[in-house]
């Protein structure tokens, strides 16, 4: 599947939004409204959105990539945009990122993922999200290594996590391990929980 | 298709929301707006209002750059040859990169900081360190010229470094990758105990800027990765971050729910300064290259040197202590007063805040959670002061700009949060294009930060600007810090990898700036003075030229009767007396290069003929 193909149309659809959506808010602020469209126009460039909105014509995908090429992602990759942290998962890493199917999303109680979606919700739920990130590569045999040493994993929310071998799985958590895929900026692990610190 | 159409959909909703909410920030404080780009504005024959020295990281080198224009004015040579004027190729400068392993044509520069006064910026020198082979450099801020490079023995990756304290007492340097002090070939597995990371500090003289290994203390081999030095009531002392989870997961000493943590290291050199004066210490081995470029000779020579004073941090009482740091402890920085220690743990996303009276307090009650290899750890909430919560990640360094705000960049969300000094709430952020390391406020690393204007410099560039090929130059941001949103005012490429860089009023060194070299005071050994002193003097196989050059010929402009097997040295002396006046030498077949020879100046390039013939030079 060509990402990409996802990417431009979306990025042209994005900008176009923002345009009609924010200028209509600086009217209010700003008398000499002509100028201001003129510079959101340049302002709103993909570059100036960050990583996530560039094309680089990279043959691996990223973790973001990855997940927007994946029909089990879709939940996750709007809690993403919603959060605004696209560009953390675009960069160099090296990142494990711990990705809930929609599945997944689907356990959680409909309104509080609704709720978690709203922008006012922005920072709980980016919080949410960070927890699911490990700074570092952690593939499966670097897991192993947890294990065998009762090491927990360090999350990017500033949590810990358990790792756990039942069987030839691998837990976090509660959650299972049960694909894995090697990005370009480090690993993703598809899990089916969203991972919650208590 | 319908898939695909559903994911666009249910995206552009996500993002119309971010969207949104950046886009209205970005709305009112409009990067393109006519305002700032007159803010950056320098008109055509003004000056900048700041010198910002960029390290060139593996340039070996430093550039200087005025702010706002982002005009780049020069490279300084330091720690690499370069062509453009001859440095490390011309016969009087190759002495400058001499070191204990032979002649290295190539460094990789750090860290610049500038000379300072009662704790502000002086304008005499500039610092800057090698983390490859451990060095640090001296350039004069009055003639823009490297003039000293001292070599550091029993040390490897000098990381932490070339940070100066408040009156320029002292240089540090650290040890980046413990290694086996004295070296020796030795198991890796069994270096847990046995390696060590000496801490070494390096004496200036005031009046020339020399510089003396004074002491290195030999501190447990933990990997110590960044420093700052105490200021106004912390002056005295100098922090370390140190790293190496691995040594720290496995020792004995560390209490095991304190696994997650690494150590600042908190150094009273003051102290450790007078025990040595008083004879404390112990004088162990060590060679290191001592290269010095004299002004007068315009000639730089070498001295190996031997030795050098080592201090075991148990043996001086008070004066060495560990704090401990969460999560992989990388930039550690002072807030202007003295009294705050940022630590940054890379893999965290909060900063640590230390108060330095705290520190005092914890020491005089002895309010130690154990002692790593016989150094006390303070524990970690007698000394913490507070916790700059602000949800980034990956928080590397943190300028200051002298009206208590912080400024702290992330690497992994790439993005500078700007925090408020006292309550640690989050004041502002930004994002960062892309992927930002160090950032500078000129002066923000002293007791008077100038807060007009800071800068990052950032690790990935991609489409900033027109592309060329998979090799670019790394990009910087600069912002107007004046308000209290930071407003992003331009973008400008950099050299090399810039690992932090050090920023000045124009002001101060301007005015001092050396505009010509005084022929009268050229004591170089080969130097001609005046055209009817020129000659060719054979002596064997060697040949030297002593030549002259001013608007616009050579004498002599002939030289004839040199045989293959020759080695010719030409002795050029510029004896223009004006500004901006160099003039450059290049010979057909030479293997060394062309030089540039400034007004006053004499260089000497060599010349050995391969061939027969007449081969011109000019």
């Amino acid at each position: 599947m060509n990402i990409h193909f996802f990417i431009k149309p979306l990025a042209s659809l994005f900008l176009m939004l923002c345009l009609i959506a924010c200028n209509s808010s600086d009217k209010s602020k700003d008398s000499n409204h002509s100028d201001d469209i003129m510079s959101d126009s340049k302002e709103v460039s993909s570059s100036n959105k960050g990583q996530a909105f560039i094309e680089d014509d990279g043959k691996n995908p990223n973790a973001l990539q990855l997940a927007i090429g994946s029909e089990d992602h879709t939940t996750l990759v709007k809690a993403v945009q919603a959060a605004g942290v696209e560009n953390a998962l675009v960069n160099v890493g090296p990142l494990t990122v711990f990705a809930p199917t929609n599945a997944a999303f689907n356990k959680l109680d409909k309104t509080t993922l609704e709720n978690l979606l709203k922008p006012e919700n922005k920072s709980a739920l980016g919080k949410i999200l960070l927890h699911h990130v490990a700074p570092s590569n952690y593939p499966i045999g670097t897991l192993e290594k947890n294990v065998e040493q009762n090491r927990k994993l360090y999350m990017a929310d500033g949590h810990y996590l358990e790792v756990t071998r039942q069987g030839e799985d691998i837990y976090l958590g509660d959650t299972k391990i049960i694909a894995t895929v090697n990005v370009s900026n480090g690993w993703v692990h598809i899990v089916d929980d969203v991972l919650l610190h208590n | 298709m319908k898939a695909i159409k559903k994911i666009i959909l249910g995206l552009s909703a996500g993002l119309l929301l971010i969207g949104c909410g950046n886009n209205s920030k970005d709305g009112s404080s409009g990067a393109m707006t006519s305002s700032n780009a007159e803010k950056v504005y320098v008109p055509p024959g003004e000056h900048d209002e700041f010198y910002a020295f960029l390290s060139g990281g593996y340039s070996g080198n430093l550039t200087v750059y005025g702010l706002p224009s982002g005009r780049m004015f020069k490279e300084i040579p330091v720690f690499s040859q370069f062509p453009t004027n001859g440095y490390g190729y011309s016969e009087e400068t190759k002495a400058m990169l001499n070191t204990s392993y032979g002649f290295i044509p190539w460094g990789d520069s750090h860290h610049p900081d500038i000379s300072q006064t009662n704790g502000e910026l002086d304008g005499r020198w500039i610092f800057i360190n090698e983390n490859n082979t451990p060095r640090i450099a001296r350039i004069s801020l009055t003639t823009f010229e490297t003039e000293e490079i001292i070599e550091i023995p029993n040390s490897a990756g000098n990381h932490a470094s070339s940070f100066v304290t408040e009156n320029t007492e002292y240089i540090v340097a650290g040890t980046r990758f413990a290694v086996p002090n004295p070296q020796k070939d030795m198991p890796i597995d069994e270096m847990k105990g046995e390696f060590k990371g000496p801490l070494s500090f390096i004496s200036i003289d005031q009046e020339h800027g020399h510089m003396a290994i004074d002491f290195q203390l030999n501190m447990p081999g933990f990997n110590y990765d960044l420093s700052h030095p105490g200021r106004d009531k912390s002056h005295g002392w100098f922090f370390f971050t140190s790293y190496n989870t691995e040594e720290a997961h496995s020792m004995m000493e560390v209490n095991a729910s304190q696994n997650d943590k690494d150590f600042i290291a908190a150094v009273n050199w003051k102290k450790i300064a007078e025990y040595v004066e008083n004879g404390g210490g112990t004088k162990v081995a060590g060679t290191y290259a001592h290269n010095t470029y004299d002004e007068s000779t315009m000639t730089a020579t070498t001295e190996m040197k031997e030795g050098v004073i080592s201090v075991d941090p148990r043996d001086v009482e008070g004066a060495v202590y560990y704090m401990p740091v969460p999560k992989s402890p990388h930039g550690l920085d002072v807030d202007p007063s003295g009294q705050y220690i940022i630590g940054n743990g890379k893999l965290s996303t909060q900063l640590s805040v230390y108060s330095f009276e705290k520190m005092m307090t914890a020491i005089e009650n002895k309010d130690y959670d154990g002692d790593a290899y016989g150094i006390p750890i303070l524990s970690f909430e007698s000394v913490l002061e507070g916790v700059v919560d602000s949800g980034g990640l990956g928080p590397l360094h943190t300028e200051f700009d002298g009206k208590g705000y912080g400024y702290t960049t992330f690497f992994i969300s790439s993005e500078v949060v700007k925090w408020e000094i006292g309550s640690w709430e989050v004041i502002d952020r930004l994002p960062i294009y892309y992927s930002v390391g160090h950032l500078t406020i000129p002066g923000g690393n002293s007791r008077k930060p100038f807060g007009k204007y800071m800068f990052s410099m950032n690790k990935i560039t991609k489409d900033r600007y027109l592309p060329t090929g998979p090799e670019l130059e790394h990009s910087a941001q600069l912002y107007d810090i004046t308000g209290d949103k930071m407003e992003l005012l331009l973008d400008f490429p950099t050299h090399g990898e810039p690992h932090y860089a050090a920023a000045i009023p124009a002001e101060l060194i301007k005015s001092k700036s050396k505009k010509y070299y005084e022929l009268e005071e050229n004591n170089h050994p080969h130097a001609v003075k005046n055209e009817k002193d020129t000659r060719v003097e054979s002596n064997g196989n060697e040949v030297h030229v002593y030549a002259t050059t001013v608007r616009s010929h050579f004498a002599p402009d002939n030289v004839e009767g040199v045989k293959v097997g020759d080695k010719v040295y030409f002795h050029i002396t510029n004896l223009e007396q004006d500004f901006d006046v160099p003039h450059g030498f290049a010979m057909i077949g030479a293997n060394t290069s062309e030089i540039l020879i400034m007004p006053g100046q004499t260089k000497t390039i060599t010349w050995e003929p391969k061939r027969e013939g007449v081969w011109p030079f000019y």
